[in-house]
């Protein structure tokens, strides 16, 4: 678990070897959504940190997935459109929304770390 | 305190028929809350600050049967003349068994919008019908439960144009001239503050169709030709364009749809399927796109979901996509639909069939292409070679003269020009009626042989668009022909349903009150409902009547100086309030005042209106109490005080709290440049004790179908009026029939203007006294309840003096982890016991908002509060460990008949499941379903009937 990196949007992501950054939902978060009824993936192209790249809709709410990291998206995870209920089964597995690409991959070290996310929730109560 | 009545006279009679409780039972309530008289409970839940600025100074209540003929004596006013003038406007028939058993009917007209499913299958059932009348006869997979009017449709479809365009760079719209003129205005209306601009041309003269991301074309055009659009919809596709095609749906049963065209969305208007003109409205608009398009339509739609024992159950689709969770991020802010009007489309199509249908609308184009032929056989200069009803006639410089004698015969023609007009033809029309225009055009000539030209005129649809695809094959289509049939399916359906005419509907925030039979009554009246919305204004003087008298009335219940009447939904009027105020900064060179501050508690609706009007919105706390936190505001006012638009505030709060500060907070705004305008979702609680526009609002709008009477149909029809301050007014919506012409929000200049009359019926009959007593009842039922059921949950926010106002809010959220028990299951239990659930989870999340209304009886009271007191026991069954925490009477209601026959597996009674009050063995409703599962739905999306095996198989 330790090589995942989060986002205090409770997004997480992997750094695999090819050198893509695997980007998905936390178990936090996808527990708070409740069902995920409904998954709507981003465009392949670039996009600024911050930018509400997807939508996701569950019963209770609908939320934007965010950018986590400028970037460029080179692939998505088209399963969720005909199952969006592997976000909430596999939120850290088959439940992963893309993989993008970083210009300069060290910038992850500055997300938080398990512990680091672990004490966010923590303090969220 | 009792109103007293005069023995000779019927002075205030009928406010004792609008409010529950007795004089006795009110004593009684008043005695449980600890106060002398009614005037004490309500001098202490009004804070001091707003006390006495109620403007309210109305005469006695007339009786009911004097209220009947004074506005009898209104309608007499309104001439009927037989109207020719089409522009989506047309006369029809209701068949009278859809009027009398669903228009005129409380089990369809007081119900409330399906969001409990289980209680809604009837008219769920209805709409999904109405859905897959839209999308066969538009030729779209996906149509919507309808929308407001096909203007504010239109202005939907341009705003969905541009979010789904792929041609991202365009902020251009290209509307056809061939458009009805009054859906062009309300396009405009909506396109400027989005930075939209509106290009209105013609399009067979299109040069470059890569300058728009979307378009909206009329099928058939206004002046009544029939455009082949097909090659023009593949040149806005290939440019990366969306097309939208504004339609009429009888002409779609001969015609070949827009979805087999090309086009991306069909909308339009449903007002010919047997609902009255009715000066305008209300009509159902529809709405309807690709497969593809689905999850950013507009509106509310009906989905087929499983019930939890796995029986195929109706329920509204997507939830979460509505303005109540998104927010200013919602892709509109409408949360009204049109049911009512809806489901009389829906049933005229169930009534007539297919070929029903096919015939009326053969029968209109035959007499339209015989009027045509003779026409020309007088010399008339028809000028579409093609057309389906409407005629544009050449008349030069005979125009004027003709419409003055078509009037001298009671007859509008559409005056199109000076040159030229226009003639549409309906389902009304006659061989009399062709015969008289001939005569009106002949001019001394002998009339055309209507039995010859009967006999050898051909079609004048164009060969290449005559529709090929069947329609309305359903079995729901062809099944109640007959009278006898529809009158029991109708039934059958309002059976299913739990309208007022069962029980108290307590929600929150919706104020569901008496919708009084004789308020109802005028609303079905030749006089109001057979007047075309653009007649001459000689013949709507009723109407005019009718609309300064109420006019005036509503500035008294407010405190303001105007009233536009227009917006014909709280939306609609959130949206013209905020028009409003922003016309108003523009006017004084303010134009960079965009910022709408909006407190956390208000309701989604807001910063999806703030939205919609090109205003940023900036969230401001609230304190523990659910108060508006004032010192944040305040920073927050003076940090963007370059730039403050507006606030928009709902008062009491959407915590159902007079909020103490509200006079200091429209002062902050005010100091800061600022407007503030008061949400009227509340007004309930404040007629006649406190007036907005007289503590601090420049603008609110009002919910004339909470506070005022007007039914929610099911979900619409709905009307929400907006009082301005005098500097406002100039700014009030305008329309082509109006002294203002700009700014029209809605496709009639008095919106729903046929619903108006039960508002006048409503405040004629309780005068100026029983309005006020009404609010003061409504206070005091809805404390009466919180102070009954306080001590079995919490009652989450009162005022300072331990009060609320209209309404209350529990807290059942430590039951959750107490039991395991969600308000959800609380909410579907109320339904064994017979009860609509309260609001749920809003504003707070894991509580019930409870509304009783003034017009709730104490025994009706104390059955609710009963039935929530037996809940909360069986709720203390399951954390004693005495019902088991899974296999319990919550987590499995609701619970149906269906259910009580075959083994018995749970592990609680037969007796606790259904019976669980000794009272319903009396009474007793049936859910037609258990538990909706929300999720299959959700993720299995089916918006139109499913086929009948479904039904079998399950």
């Amino acid at each position: 678990m330790s090589d995942l990196r989060f986002t205090a949007d409770h997004e997480w992501l992997r750094l695999e070897e090819d050198g893509s950054v695997t980007v998905g939902i936390t178990e936090y978060a996808q527990d708070a959504l409740g069902d995920v009824v409904f998954v709507q993936l981003p465009e392949l192209q670039a996009y600024a940190q911050g930018a509400e790249v997807a939508v996701l809709e569950s019963v209770k709410a609908a939320s934007n997935i965010v950018m986590p990291l400028d970037g460029e998206v080179i692939e998505v995870n088209q399963q969720l459109a005909d199952s969006p209920e592997l976000v909430n089964e596999e939120p850290l597995g088959k439940g992963w929304f893309f993989r993008m690409q970083l210009a300069d991959a060290s910038i992850l070290d500055g997300l938080l770390d398990q512990a680091g996310y672990e004490n966010l929730l923590k303090a969220n109560g | 305190m009792s109103i007293e009545t005069p023995a000779l006279g019927t002075t205030n009679e009928f406010i004792a028929r609008h409010i529950g409780p007795r004089d006795a039972d009110t004593k009684a309530m008043l005695a449980l809350l600890g106060y002398a008289d009614i005037e004490a409970l309500t001098a202490s839940v009004i804070p001091d600050s707003i006390k006495g600025t109620s403007v309210l100074d109305l005469p006695a209540g007339q009786g009911e049967a004097e209220a009947l003929a004074a506005i009898k004596a209104i309608a007499a006013k309104n001439q009927l003349f037989k109207s020719y003038i089409g522009q989506g406007y047309y006369p029809c028939h209701t068949p009278s068994p859809i009027l009398r058993n669903l228009l005129e009917n409380p089990a369809w007209y007081t119900a409330y919008t399906p969001y409990q499913p289980e209680i809604s299958q009837g008219r769920l059932e209805a709409l999904l019908n109405f859905q897959t009348l839209v999308s066969d006869l538009s030729g779209l997979p996906v149509a919507n439960a309808s929308l407001l009017d096909e203007g504010t449709a239109a202005a939907e479809a341009m705003t969905f144009c541009k979010r789904l365009a792929k041609n991202k760079a365009s902020h251009a719209f290209f509307a056809s001239q061939h458009c009805h003129p009054q859906t062009l205005d309300v396009l405009r209306t909506r396109a400027e503050p989005l930075g939209i601009e509106v290009v209105i041309g013609d399009e067979r003269e299109l040069s470059d169709a890569g300058a728009y991301f979307g378009a909206l074309l009329q099928y058939p055009a206004a002046n009544g030709d029939v455009f082949d659009y097909r090659e023009l919809v593949a040149r806005f596709h290939a440019a990366g364009a969306l097309v939208a095609v504004a339609a009429d749906l009888l002409a779609l049963t001969l015609l070949t749809p827009p979805g087999e065209f090309g086009a991306d969305v069909a909308l339009g208007s449903a007002q010919r399927f047997g609902v009255p003109l009715g000066f305008g409205g209300p009509h159902a608009a529809y709405f309807a796109t690709r497969d593809s398009f689905k999850r950013d339509m507009p509106g509310r739609l009906v989905g087929v979901s499983i019930d939890r024992h796995g029986k195929p159950a109706l329920r509204l689709a997507m939830q979460t996509r509505e303005q109540h969770i998104r927010r200013e991020k919602a892709t509109s802010n409408i949360c009204t639909a049109q049911v009512l009007l809806a489901n009389i489309a829906s049933m005229y199509a169930v009534y007539h069939g297919p070929q029903g249908l096919t015939r009326i609308a053969q029968r209109v184009h035959q007499l339209t292409a015989i009027l045509a032929e003779g026409l020309a056989q007088l010399g008339v200069t028809v000028e579409p070679a093609h057309f389906f009803d409407t005629l544009t006639l050449a008349t030069g410089s005979k125009t004027a003269e003709l419409h003055a004698q078509a009037r001298a015969q009671r007859l509008n023609l559409r005056e199109v020009d000076a040159v030229r007009l226009g003639l549409s033809l309906d389902e009304t029309t006659t061989q009399a009626d062709v015969e008289q225009l001939w005569a009106l055009f002949a001019n001394g000539q002998a009339l055309p042989v209507f039995a010859a030209l009967a006999a050898t005129v051909a079609s004048r649809l164009p060969a290449a668009l005559l529709r090929q695809s069947a329609i309305l094959s359903h079995p729901v289509f062809n099944r109640y022909h007959s009278e006898t049939e529809l009158m029991r399916y109708l039934r059958k359906l309002a059976d299913k349903d739990l309208a007022l005419d069962r029980s108290m509907i307590p929600l929150g925030s919706c104020t569901m009150k008496l919708n009084a039979a004789s308020e109802m009554i005028p609303v079905t009246w030749a006089e109001f409902g057979a007047l075309h919305p653009f007649a001459p204004a000689a013949q709507s003087q009723g109407y005019q009547e009718l609309t300064t008298e109420l006019e005036a009335m509503l500035c008294q219940a407010t405190g303001y100086d105007a009233v536009s009447l227009q917006p014909n939904a709280g939306s609609q009027g959130e949206y013209a309030g905020l028009l409003a105020i922003r016309a108003y900064h523009l006017s004084r060179g303010d134009d960079q005042r965009d910022i709408c501050l909006i407190p956390q508690s208000a309701h989604g609706t807001n910063p999806a209106t703030a939205s919609m009007v090109g205003m940023r919105v900036v969230v401001t706390a609230c304190d523990a109490r659910g108060n508006v936190d004032i010192a944040d505001l305040k920073a927050k006012a003076e940090e963007h005080r370059e730039r403050l638009a507006a606030l928009m505030i709902t008062y009491p709060s959407t915590h159902g709290v007079f909020e103490e500060g509200i006079r200091e907070i429209c002062d902050v705004i005010h100091a800061n440049g600022g407007q503030v305008y008061i949400d009227g979702a509340n007004m309930n609680a404040m007629v006649g004790l406190c007036a907005p526009g007289q503590f601090g609002g420049d603008v609110s709008h009002l919910n004339l179908h909470k506070t005022f009477c007007i039914p929610h149909g099911g979900g619409g029809p709905g009307v929400g009026p907006i009082g301005v301050k005098a500097h406002l007014a100039p700014f009030l919506p305008g329309h082509a029939h109006l002294a203002r012409q700009d700014g029209a929000v809605s496709a009639a200049p008095f919106g729903s203007a046929s619903i108006l009359p039960i508002t006048w019926m409503y405040i004629r009959m309780m005068g100026g006294d029983g309005l006020r007593r009404a609010t003061q009842m409504a206070i005091l039922n809805a404390n009466y309840i919180a102070r009954r059921l306080e001590e079995h949950y919490p009652v989450l926010y009162t005022g300072s003096n331990g009060l609320v106002a209209h309404e209350c809010i529990l807290d059942l959220r430590p039951l959750k982890d107490t039991s395991g028990i969600s308000v959800d299951d609380v909410a579907k239990r109320l339904i064994d016991y017979g009860f609509h659930a309260p609001t749920m989870s809003f504003p707070v999340p894991g509580t019930l908002m409870i509304e009783p209304t003034e017009s709730e009886s104490k025994e009706e009271l104390d059955r609710f509060c009963d039935a929530m007191i037996r809940i909360r026991e069986e709720i203390r069954a399951v954390e004693a460990g005495e019902l088991d925490k899974d296999d319990n009477p919550l987590k499995n209601a609701p619970h149906t008949a269906a259910e009580l026959v075959g083994e018995w597996t749970h592990r609680y009674s037969r007796e606790l499941a259904v019976y669980p009050s000794a009272n319903l063995v009396d009474g007793k409703y049936w859910p037609p379903v258990g538990r909706v599962d929300n999720v299959y739905g959700d993720r299995n999306l089916v918006c139109a009937c499913p086929s009948i095996e479904a039904y079998q198989d399950a």
